[in-house]
């Protein structure tokens, strides 16, 4: 697996948020950002706080626009540059190919949880039975009560709402996966859960980009940090605006 | 390729001038099956008049509107009147603001519904009757007011009749002019929710104007923002939505709370 | 001192040609609602003014005239009518169906045949059949154009969910030789298919809303209805109380102020025919 080309080429990439309500100032927030995710891989973006680790998960979700550079996402033998990517190609390979767990969970009204988890694996592909087969067995992994799967998760705690962002995330089969802090709000018990997971994925050759702020999340399934800061100068600015 | 990678209708150079005054300029973009694209903007940024002259419901001053049947791409202004009614109510639908106007107000529930399906031939009372049931169904309005009228009805249920109204003939594309707007906070929520589920289950397209970007956000794929009568900016919704570009799309974004 | 004359038929010349062109124009596009300039009659709107004057353009002093109303010689509008033809163009009047080469009607169709060569001239208060749908003129007129008739179901629907079947007993719409969509005048539909492939000309006059339609001798008209719910005429349980016709329309008459009543024949002559008649017929 680790022969063939990386799953992420990100090159030159730079970005920066002109700020037309604020006299239009320009934050320059990457430059020059270069790496490469392979297969199987689990690569965390490091640096501190402010440094635009969290901008360069979104541009690989597509999520932000590049300025510059080349965001080349592998779909079997075709690469995709996603700078340049038509918003339905976007959204294509959202459904197969890169998947994102963000730091929150955007709750959809009256859906429940069990549904929105059996949607991400539905999307890319699964039947319906086999979606909530999948939705059902990770909640439980994750500890989720049972009795809150038919309940939209409007209403649940943090760290609820949370488990079932990561169950959504990881109920596709996305050979990409994008996670933002997944740990963020939970316990020891979830962490190790998210560990186990994370580490499945990796063995089923998933190429894996993330912000991992927990230690021990990081020693365990990192293979490689990708230090945000020794790309370009421009960040320093970004981190005085932050 | 397969028919998702092919569009399903074209807007180009669509213009329209009101006398001197231009209402919409230029506008340029297609859309696949389904596809949700949402047109935001203010009020008199053009989009309803964008919304009607995609729909034909107003003629073009420039510009085309072509739109795919049968496998061939056709410009809508070729059509005849009734070419063009056959469309708007089989494999078009449109759901107006004003529930008023898109009912038969003094007419019952099921005859809403069976409308399109009477209007396209079907001729057997009981068959018309169970589509009409199934359809209040999924619309979730209780089969038990089938026979009322939808003066009966509160804001919310008028407008999910006008929905199965409208998707009763399974149209491919459904165009909403502000379909939430005018309702209370929950009922919105509720019909959001029905709007985006019915638009997944179904595979319709949709061109949706709103004021709103939550609604753009919920439901859309895709973000057209217009601004006196241009398309000032257009991309992914969520690029759109958290990396706006232009100063008018940041204003848009920054003035509602969290979207 | 001389009398006030009027010309043939009151309307002046001019006027009956230009009823006529409509009227040739309404056979030649049978179901189509032709416009004509319908003229100021001696009688208010409501009281047949459009028949009036489409049997004005086509009456001829030798030609016999009938006039009924709901079926009956002898109410005031047919009276009135038949009196005002045999005063301004003193043609022959008659209450026999048979006999008559004219016969306005308000509302009824004769039980007796019409044959080839008699004309029925229809009073009609509102044309457009769509009006209930479709409140613009401009719109149903395109509606007619384009044959863009599937809401007119929408009204027979509402009868089957209300009624539990087509409730609509008169006006019940038809559609003519295949293609317009007609208000047969809101005669009961009881008598729809006697409009059917009839050898008489049919002119339909609306003076009001000025249209003339026509039915040519021999034109299929067809009642609108559903596959599982077929159009079908009223039935009676019995027969006329005075001439024991079956099959014919009957009127509910109030014979006391007890609540006693009777059916009779809304057709009078058809009634005082059989009436007249040697009772063989009775057993057949």
């Amino acid at each position: 697996m680790t022969h063939e080309a990386p799953l992420i080429e990100v090159e030159g990439l730079a970005k920066s948020f002109t700020l037309h309500l604020q006299g239009g100032i320009v934050l320059p927030v990457l430059k020059g950002v270069t790496f490469t995710v392979r297969a199987g891989e689990c690569v965390a973006l490091g640096g501190p706080s402010g440094i635009g680790k969290s901008s360069i998960l979104k541009a690989v979700f597509g999520n932000y626009r590049a300025d510059q550079g080349r965001i080349l996402l592998r779909d079997g033998d075709s690469k995709i540059d996603l700078a340049e990517a038509e918003p339905r190609t976007v959204i294509e390979l959202r459904r197969r190919l890169v998947g994102y767990v963000s730091q929150f969970l955007r709750v959809i009204p009256r859906v429940a949880a069990r549904d929105i988890v059996a949607a991400a694996a539905r999307e890319s592909g699964a039947t319906y039975n086999e979606a909530l087969g999948t939705a059902e067995a990770l909640l439980k992994r994750l500890n989720l009560p049972e009795r809150l799967w038919s309940l939209p998760p409007s209403t649940f705690s943090g760290g609820e709402q949370q488990r079932v962002n990561i169950a959504r995330g990881f109920a596709g089969r996305h050979a990409i996966l994008l996670l933002d802090e997944p740990t963020a709000s939970l316990d020891a018990e979830n962490r190790a859960c998210v560990v186990k997971l994370i580490e499945e994925r990796k063995r089923a050759g998933t190429a894996i980009l993330g912000i991992f702020h927990d230690t021990t999340l990081r020693e365990v399934v990192v293979d490689r940090v990708v230090d945000v800061g020794e790309f370009g100068a421009s960040h320093k600015l970004a981190e005085e605006a932050a | 390729m397969t028919p998702r990678n092919t569009p399903l209708l074209v807007a180009q150079g669509v213009t329209k001038y009101y006398g001197e005054r231009l209402a919409c300029r230029d506008v340029s973009f297609a859309i696949h099956p389904g596809e949700v694209i949402a047109v935001v903007g203010e009020s008199g940024s053009g989009k309803t008049t964008l919304l009607a002259l995609l729909s034909q419901r107003l003629k073009l001053s420039a510009g085309s509107v072509s739109y795919r049947q049968n496998g061939d791409l056709r410009d809508l202004d070729g059509l005849t009147e009734a070419e063009r009614r056959r469309l708007q109510r089989t494999d078009w639908g449109f759901v107006h603001q004003d529930p008023r106007e898109g009912l038969r107000m003094n007419v019952s529930a099921g005859a809403n519904v069976g409308e399109r399906l009477m209007a396209t031939g079907w001729r057997h009372y009981g068959r018309i009757r169970n589509a009409a049931r199934e359809w209040l169904t999924r619309v979730e309005i209780d089969e038990t007011r089938i026979d009322d009228a939808p003066l009966s009805f509160s804001g919310g249920m008028r407008q999910r009749l006008q929905m199965a109204k409208n998707l009763v003939t399974h149209p491919r594309l459904v165009f909403m002019d502000e379909p939430t707007g005018g309702l209370d906070v929950s009922v919105q929520a509720r019909l959001l929710d029905l709007i985006r589920a019915l638009v997944a289950d179904l595979g319709l397209a949709a061109i949706i104007v709103t004021h709103d970007l939550a609604v753009a956000r919920l439901l859309s794929h895709r973000i057209l923002v217009m601004k006196n009568g241009e398309v000032i900016e257009a991309g992914l919704t969520d690029r759109v939505l958290d990396d706006p570009r232009e100063a008018y799309t940041q204003l848009l974004v920054s003035s509602v709370l969290a979207a | 001192m001389s009398a006030p004359s009027y010309n043939f038929a009151y309307l002046d010349e001019q006027t009956k040609r230009m009823i006529r062109r409509a009227i040739l124009k309404a056979i030649a596009v049978p179901g189509y609602q032709v416009p004509f300039a319908s003229r100021e009659m001696p009688m208010p709107y409501g009281w047949g003014t459009g028949g009036v004057q489409i049997t004005a353009s086509i009456i001829g002093p030798k030609d016999v005239l009938k006039v009924i109303d709901q079926g009956s010689d002898d109410t005031t509008n047919a009276v009135s009518i038949r009196a005002f033809f045999a005063k301004v163009a003193s043609v022959a009047v008659t209450t026999r169906t048979r006999e008559a080469d004219i016969i306005q009607t308000r509302h009824r169709i004769p039980e007796t045949p019409l044959a080839e060569g008699q004309i029925i001239v229809f009073q009609v208060p509102i044309p457009e059949p769509l009006r209930f749908l479709e409140p613009r003129e401009t719109e149903t007129r395109l509606m007619h154009a384009l044959e863009d008739y599937g809401p007119m179901h929408i009204k027979l629907y509402e009868d089957i969910a209300r009624h539990g079947h087509i409730a609509t007993t008169y006006a019940y719409p038809v559609r003519v030789a295949g293609r317009y969509l007609m208000d047969p005048s809101p005669t009961p539909k009881f008598d729809n298919p006697k409009m059917h492939i009839s050898p008489a000309l049919q002119l339909f006059g609306a003076g009001r809303e000025k249209r003339i339609y026509a039915i040519p001798p021999n034109t299929e008209v067809v009642s609108l209805d559903f596959e599982d719910h077929p159009f079908e005429v009223q039935r009676f349980d019995r027969t006329c109380a005075l001439c024991g016709a079956a099959g014919v329309y009957l009127d509910e008459v109030l014979t006391d102020d007890k609540g006693a009543r009777m059916f009779v024949c809304s057709d009078t002559d058809h009634c005082e025919c059989r009436q007249a008649a040697p009772r063989l017929a009775e057993g057949a």
